[in-house]
């Protein structure tokens, strides 16, 4: 399966959802959706397709808070990154833990970093510095002037 | 009701080579359940990145892994690379190979050293340490380091591998063959190496996907996945090799992909060497004016597996964003899987066969105060914090049974 064809398939299932669709230089996507829809994408792409969950990538940038989840099809060298925009004021997402464990420290990680709230994590312990940071400061997140 | 005994491995501690705390909850000699605290290798790579060029980077991300030093600046190459849409010449596709292969052997060397050494087979670690030692000196030949090289940058390599170079490397490639024929005799066929390791921390094909587990760790569970293959760089859709994989999931199958791993290993090296001595010197870098806006993923396979990095460039000199994720940061995780139900014994080779890399998984950040500059945490707060916590962990392992 080429990338394009692996995108029309998602797209076909899930036209409602999707915003925006960048196809990149070589086996890359980044597809835009709405950030309620992420559990039902990504059952999609780990369970039905065989995707596997690399690791997801938050962003703070004057949009609000931006995460990239990326996943990789292995046998064709594909990787999809699921993309979502999340409020400014208060971030918060389903998490992906109770589908895959891989997601679970990420997770962890971007809750201590960045603040956001991943709703029905198993465990949103702070991964990197227990007990040894400061309670709701978030390291990763920029002031915007 | 059953009460357990609490028995830390780390922060300090003899059998790792890096500070990490493993508490292994134990019924008897049995591990019932494992946590692990991290933390102490923070250094805010991540963040650090965004305040440094492109090619300063370079020499950032190199010193996030010590051992396989080479694998985050070959994925950041490839991520930036995307990022500019070039494709660099074919010398410095080669040199690059030969360069992710000889560390791949260095570390697998390293790690059947240690994987000997938590067994208690100090035999197998003087062996294979030594045979780790001259290829060492051939980067220490080719690129004036033992390790931290500094040979990639953005479109291409900073230096070549000379013909007069090429002999030296071929002739190791035949005496490390011997020293592995010897190694892997000596490991697959020692009936106390089979009753360590063979159905030892077992993790089967479905934990290795729910746990997006990667490289040598997935590879012997009979997960066939292998970044050079799947999603090729460098030279490696240039050679012949194959992908080694094995079934059984434990410790013995991590070993025999990984002592297999190095003879292919070797076999991608002497190709390489045919290709560099065919094609011209020279002309092992290509000028790369500025890096533009644009989003990059960059992969490599590094000894423990994939490695991942996501660049966000927003035409400026430093990346907007840099997100790194190494192979340790899902394969440690496993051990939930691998540990549990183990003898406390069995429960640290288990451990110690991801490769666990805990600098690799581990990359935080030192915090300024923006309205006032200063930092949220200084130094003398932290040998506060240090000793505060010292005492917490003293007292409450003092509580346990």
């Amino acid at each position: 399966m080429d990338t394009e064809a692996a995108i029309n398939k998602l797209t076909g299932k899930f036209i409602d959802e999707i915003a925006e669709v960048t196809l990149q230089k070589g086996r890359r996507a980044i597809v835009t959706i709405r950030h309620t829809a992420l559990l039902s994408l990504s059952e999609y792409l780990f369970k039905s397709e065989g995707f596997r969950f690399i690791i997801a990538s938050a962003m703070h940038t004057r949009r609000g808070f931006e995460i990239y989840y990326h996943f990789s099809l292995d046998a064709d060298g594909i990787i999809l990154s699921l993309h979502v925009i999340l409020d400014r004021e208060k971030p918060h997402i389903e998490s992906l833990s109770n589908m895959f464990s891989a997601s679970n420290w990420i997770e962890r990680e971007m809750h201590e970093l960045f603040g956001i709230d991943f709703l029905h994590h198993p465990n949103q312990e702070k991964l990197l510095s227990e007990g040894n940071w400061a309670e709701g400061v978030y390291p990763y997140r920029k002031e915007f002037k | 009701m059953s009460r357990k005994t609490l028995i830390p491995i780390g922060p300090y501690h003899p059998l790792q080579e890096e500070p990490e705390l493993f508490k292994l909850y134990c019924d008897g000699e049995i591990v019932r359940d494992i946590k692990w605290e991290t933390g102490y290798n923070h250094r805010g790579i991540e963040k650090l990145s965004e305040s440094k060029s492109y090619d300063q980077v370079f020499f950032l991300v190199e010193r996030i892994c010590g051992i396989c030093s080479t694998s985050h600046p070959f994925a950041f190459a490839n991520a930036v690379e995307e990022i500019v849409g070039v494709e660099i010449t074919d010398r410095s596709k080669y040199i690059r190979s030969v360069i992710g292969e000889l560390e791949r052997i260095h570390s697998h060397l390293l790690w059947v050293g240690l994987a000997g050494h938590f067994l208690g087979y100090n035999t197998v670690f003087m062996w294979a340490w030594k045979y780790r030692e001259p290829i060492l000196d051939l980067f220490e030949m080719i690129t004036g380091n033992r390790n931290s090289y500094a040979m990639f940058k953005v479109g291409g390599v900073r230096r070549d591998i000379e013909k007069s170079k090429i002999p030296a490397i071929r002739k190791e490639m035949g005496v490390i063959r011997k020293k592995l024929d010897l190694l892997t005799g000596a490991v697959m066929d020692d009936p106390v190496i089979h009753a360590r390791t063979k159905g030892v921390g077992i993790l089967t094909r479905q934990d290795v996907i729910d746990y997006a587990a990667v490289g040598p760790t997935a590879r012997a569970s009979g997960v066939d996945i292998d970044v050079r293959r799947d999603d090729p760089y460098a030279a490696y859709p240039l050679v012949n090799w194959k992908v080694i994989t094995a079934e059984a999931g434990d410790v013995f199958a991590k070993a025999e992909v990984r002592l297999l791993e190095m003879y292919e290993s070797a076999s991608i090296i002497e190709q390489c060497l045919d290709a560099l001595e065919k094609l011209e010197e020279g002309n092992i870098a290509l000028k790369i004016n500025e890096i533009p806006a644009g989003i990059g993923t960059g992969r490599a396979e590094a000894p423990r597996g994939e490695v991942f990095h996501f660049v966000v460039s927003d035409g400026s000199n430093s990346p907007a964003r840099h997100k790194i994720r190494a192979p340790s940061y899902t394969n440690i995780a496993t051990f939930k899987k691998s540990c549990i139900g183990q003898t406390i014994a069995d429960a640290t080779i288990s451990l110690a066969a991801v490769d666990p890399c805990y600098c690799c998984t581990e990359r935080m950040a030192a915090a300024y105060d923006n309205s006032s500059g200063e930092k949220i945490l200084n130094a003398n707060e932290l040998i506060e914090i240090s000793m505060k916590r010292t005492n917490e962990i003293r007292k409450s392992e003092a509580g346990h049974e």
